[in-house]
């Protein structure tokens, strides 16, 4: 575990962040050939968190996420190959053509399982630490989460069940304001604040930037540590932003549903943005990103060509694997 | 061997399972209270612990996603819901999650878990505590159905259920718990899928599941009476279906009833009855389906005079298969 933010750490949050944000503009730039033929909910804005957490996590750390996997699946060091081939729906994807965007998996990274439920995998998540938590070996397991999730009952009821067992979980909940297209004040109370409600629940919660990388990383650092010495579960509150359209590749701030001053705003607030910063910031010689940034770049491209060279599965893949 | 209850046999299933792998954990509303889910789960949090058998919040969908990722992180978990209804709450987990955990992530993750599901009958149980849904399951590829009617039978079914790699829907009538059977000296794995000739007979197949089939060996004994030899088959697995033993049983009586504790409307008897018409030449009679009115179970004790059938229903239609003219009398209850 690391633990302070020092160039060496920094270095690495920032590969992590570049690569997310060059792989979805990647997609974005590619989707309109339609040769990926599923839906895919780009993670472009919201790169800075799981790029942070994955700093504290290991392989036998478990994680699950949501529809907007993508930038978990890669945090967590899912397979980049397997993640485009699985996009093409090819049978060397990573859920072997049969999940699409919206169903990522990596067990060997220790990713197991996004779900486009809303809600779905949180309990999973919970599951998933159960073993944690009789072993008591220190591991945790992370569960990602949208505000809209928080609207779930399955929320309520993982959130307290986890707290009754004190369990080693992590809920991560990002808020990027909208469930698709609705925004949080036709959705929750306008004065209720998720993270009070979190702790009247029963857990131990922090709201933080989602987009500062040193508040991130201190805010990941208090809930790991917390999870480890108490047992008990966590949740950490990121504010962020979406930056494209729900759903696709496209930017959509001209249908009526936020305005572009908004966009603008976050904007501003750029990830990877913040990041160039502290590298500047740290002396990280600009030598040392641009090569990282070449071989990033490289990995992306090869990935895609893996992913458009690999074959379909064969037709009696559709009868496999209903029951073992 | 001495007789006990099934709910006893059950209780001792999950104990012999509990003892033979110690990833099995055992949970549900109810299951360390002093009745213990009707005597089923009764001493188990005694004999292995906290950790390994819990009482939980009622909360049922997370509770079947809890299932669910202890099972992908080296757990074998059985979760208990003392009504079936109750279950109604995890559908998403059940049909989102459990059932398309294995095709969905490309065959990487099976999801050996076992959802015990209790189904009332009578006594005004009513709509919400009534409802025998196994055909609704069994809709869902990727779940396995199971359904237990002779006691003798019911711990091995458990056994098999427990340690199949699969969701397992187990499907228990209260009104079998108190039934008397022998416990097995031997406990098998791998009997689900498989249906069972409970009576062998050569005039006409009568197909049950659950309590009915309990209802079809007594009537049975009626019809002998009257020199016809029924043989009964006991599903004993509604998904997948054992299409054989069905097939192979009409084609040598070229008749059947086919029982079912449900309505029949996109059911699993009327998906018998055309696998049998698609399989079997030469039937001396047409199929014939007993099952419930298509409408919630009332509570009413003179609403629901004639809502189920028994042995007479039974009985009495075979007889009019057989051209018999007379028809037995009971007295309602």
């Amino acid at each position: 575990m690391v633990y302070s933010l020092n160039k060496k750490v920094a270095i690495e949050i920032h590969k992590k962040i570049f690569l997310i944000r060059n792989t979805e503009e990647k997609i974005s730039d590619e989707y309109s050939n339609w040769k990926m033929r599923c839906p895919v909910h780009l993670s472009i804005g919201q790169e800075a968190v799981p790029a942070v957490l994955s700093m504290f996590l290991n392989r036998k750390d478990l994680a699950v996420s949501t529809h907007r996997g993508h930038a978990h699946y890669i945090g967590k060091n899912g397979n980049l190959n397997k993640m485009i081939a699985e996009i093409y729906g090819k049978k060397t994807g990573c859920s072997k053509g049969k999940g699409g965007s919206m169903h990522l998996i990596d067990k060997t990274a220790g990713f197991y399982g996004t779900s486009p439920i809303v809600g779905n995998s949180i309990p999973v998540g919970v599951g998933l630490s159960y073993n944690f938590m009789k072993e008591k070996n220190k591991n945790i397991s992370v569960i990602y989460l949208g505000d809209g999730a928080i609207e779930e009952g399955v929320f309520y009821e993982s959130l307290n069940f986890s707290a009754v067992k004190n369990l080693p979980c992590l809920f991560v909940c990002e808020n990027n304001l909208y469930s698709v297209y609705s925004p949080l004040n036709v959705r929750q109370p306008k004065n209720r604040s998720i993270n009070k409600m979190i702790k009247s629940i029963g857990v131990n919660s922090i709201e933080c930037d989602g987009n500062d990388i040193r508040k991130i990383f201190l805010a990941c650092k208090k809930a790991i540590n917390f999870i480890k010495k108490s047992n008990k579960p966590f949740f950490l509150l990121f504010n962020n932003y979406r930056w494209k359209e729900h759903c696709g590749p496209n930017y959509d701030n001209d249908i009526g549903y936020r305005t572009q001053k908004e966009f603008l705003d976050w904007k501003k607030k750029d990830p990877l943005l913040n990041s160039y910063s502290l590298l500047k910031k740290l002396n990280v010689n600009n030598k040392i990103i641009l090569s990282e940034e070449k071989k990033i770049l490289k990995k992306i491209i090869n990935a895609f060509e893996f992913a458009k060279k690999s074959k379909f599965p064969n037709k009696n893949q559709l009868m496999k694997d209903i029951l073992k | 061997m001495k007789k006990i209850s099934m709910a006893s046999i059950i209780n001792k299933t999950i104990e012999k399972a509990m003892i033979d792998s110690e990833k099995v954990i055992c949970f549900g509303l109810g299951v360390t209270d002093p009745k213990g889910v009707f005597g089923t789960t009764l001493n188990l949090e005694k004999k292995f612990g906290k950790q390994r058998v819990f009482d939980v919040p009622a909360s049922e969908n997370a509770l079947t996603g809890f299932a669910i990722g202890a099972s992908l992180n080296s757990n074998i978990p059985i979760l208990t819901h003392q009504r079936l209804d109750f279950a109604l709450l995890s559908l998403d987990q059940l049909i989102n999650g459990a059932a398309k955990w294995l095709y969905m992530f490309g065959g990487q993750f099976n999801v050996p878990i076992t959802i015990r599901m209790i189904i009332g009958r009578g006594w005004g149980q009513g709509s919400t505590h009534s409802q025998n849904l196994h055909s609704v399951f069994s809709h869902i590829p990727g779940l396995k159905v199971v359904t237990t009617s002779i006691p003798d039978d019911a711990a091995n079914l458990l056994y098999s259920s427990i340690f199949d790699p699969n969701p397992v829907i187990f499907l228990e009538h209260r009104w079998l718990h108190n039934s008397l059977g022998r416990f097995p000296k031997k406990l098998k794995k791998n009997i689900i899928g498989k249906s069972k000739v409970v009576k062998k007979g050569k005039d006409i197949t009568l197909v049950g599941l659950s309590y009915m089939t309990i209802e079809c060996l007594e009537a049975a004994k009626i019809l002998q009476a009257f020199n016809i030899d029924a043989e009964v088959v006991d599903l004993r697995t509604v998904s997948p279906l054992d299409k054989k033993t069905i097939i192979k049983s009409v084609s040598k009586t070229k008749r059947a009833i086919i029982t079912d504790t449900s309505n029949s409307f996109c059911g699993i008897s009327s998906t018998i009855s055309n696998m049998i018409y698609q399989n079997v030449k030469n039937l001396k009679n047409k199929l014939e389906i007993i099952s419930l009115p298509f409408c919630p179970e009332p509570t009413s004790l003179k609403l629901i005079e004639n809502f189920y059938n028994d042995r007479y229903t039974i009985a009495n239609l075979a007889l009019k298969m057989f051209n018999v003219n007379k028809r037995i009398k009971f007295k309602k209850t």
